[in-house]
């Protein structure tokens, strides 16, 4: 993954600063696919993932003057992103469940589920569209350290960066996503979840 | 240390960000404990499944269409923004042009002129409330859960 503040990315962005949209060409085409598969894993639908993806980079663009001088451009992006998606998937639940009194859904956001269309999954198997499935109905931001480890390869401390937290914060994280996708898969077929 | 405090080391282990170190650490502990190495064996098999899905890529036409959309994206939004600029001045000179129009004019009774001119500057204060309002909503929400 290449979350890399490279050497010309700081001058590229003080173009941006000054309003520049031709500088901005380069940073955005470097994580253009980040972004969106990133947004993909998130909400689960192509459409949406290409949208929410534009309109981080967008948003970006227009706010790049908070952006300090000689920060990483990923990180501060990668907010920007995270927040749209997750209000996203707000709204979604909003309406899918409006009228009904809510749970605070982080913990069981069953609903997400539906969205995760399996036909994104190569090469597919009872296995793989059990597991993709199952990562639908995590939280949020179980499914979010799923994603940035096992979809976008992050390490760590790219994680940490990302998330504004400490590498211990990261590996806690992930502790409990994988023990919840854990426990999804087991429930999903009875006990035995992945004798592969 | 407890069996909880080995849950991090486990991930650090399964992803490979462990120091020789705290290999060693959990190693000897997995080594004397049941119960985190059955967890842990799970935690592996769980990690070779996961890594085994992979998401279909879009066709590269839209990789291409990429950049192109959202230039479009960013050149609308210039353009609101100077279309908004630009009413809003309009709104203003128009407004003083008419209050102007309506102090000069003699055929308008006082009473009439009064409340013309009030009209206009509660319509004023309300464009400016409002507008208020947007700007005031946009920067708390556009940075609600943006640190840094
Ligand atoms: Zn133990």
């Amino acid at each position: 993954m290449p979350i890399c503040a490279c050497d010309d990315e700081g001058q590229l962005l003080q173009q941006c600063r000054r309003g520049s949209r031709e500088a901005f060409e380069p940073v955005v085409k470097r994580y253009t696919k980040d972004a969106y598969r990133i947004a993909l894993g998130l909400v689960g639908s192509r459409d949406d993932a290409m949208e929410l993806s534009q309109e981080a980079f967008y948003r970006a663009f227009v706010n790049i003057r908070h952006l300090k001088p000689h920060a990483k451009f990923f990180p501060w992006f990668y907010q920007i992103l995270r927040n749209l998606c997750f209000s996203h998937l707000r709204k979604r639940r909003l309406r899918r469940t409006s009228g009904l009194p809510q749970f605070d859904g982080e913990e069981l956001t069953a609903a997400g589920g539906d969205w995760f269309d399996p036909h994104m999954v190569v090469e597919r198997t009872e296995n793989k569209d059990r597991v993709w499935q199952s990562i639908a109905r995590l939280s949020p931001k179980h499914r979010e350290v799923i994603i940035l480890r096992h979809f976008r390869d992050m390490s760590y401390e790219q994680m940490a960066e990302a998330l504004f937290c400490n590498k211990g914060t990261v590996m806690s994280r992930l502790y409990h996503a994988r023990k919840m996708l854990k426990e999804i898969l087991e429930n999903s077929k009875g006990g035995h979840a992945y004798d592969l | 240390m407890t069996c909880d405090d080995y849950r991090e080391l486990m991930m650090g282990c399964l992803d490979d960000e462990l120091t020789a170190d705290q290999r060693k650490t959990l190693e000897s502990h997995l080594a004397g404990c049941a119960r985190c190495r059955a967890e842990f064996d799970d935690f592996r098999k769980l990690k070779a499944i996961t890594d085994d899905v992979t998401l279909l890529e879009p066709e590269d036409k839209l990789w291409e269409q990429y950049w192109g959309s959202l230039y479009n994206r960013l050149e609308r939004g210039l353009g609101w923004i100077v279309f908004g600029v630009s009413a809003i001045l309009l709104l203003i000179y128009g407004g003083f042009k008419m209050i102007e129009e309506i102090i000069k004019d003699p055929a308008l009774g006082l009473g009439l002129k009064i409340g013309l001119l009030a009209l206009i500057v509660g319509l004023a204060i309300l464009l400016v409330s409002l507008v208020r309002e947007r700007l005031y909503f946009r920067s708390r929400d556009r940075y609600k859960d943006v640190r840094r």
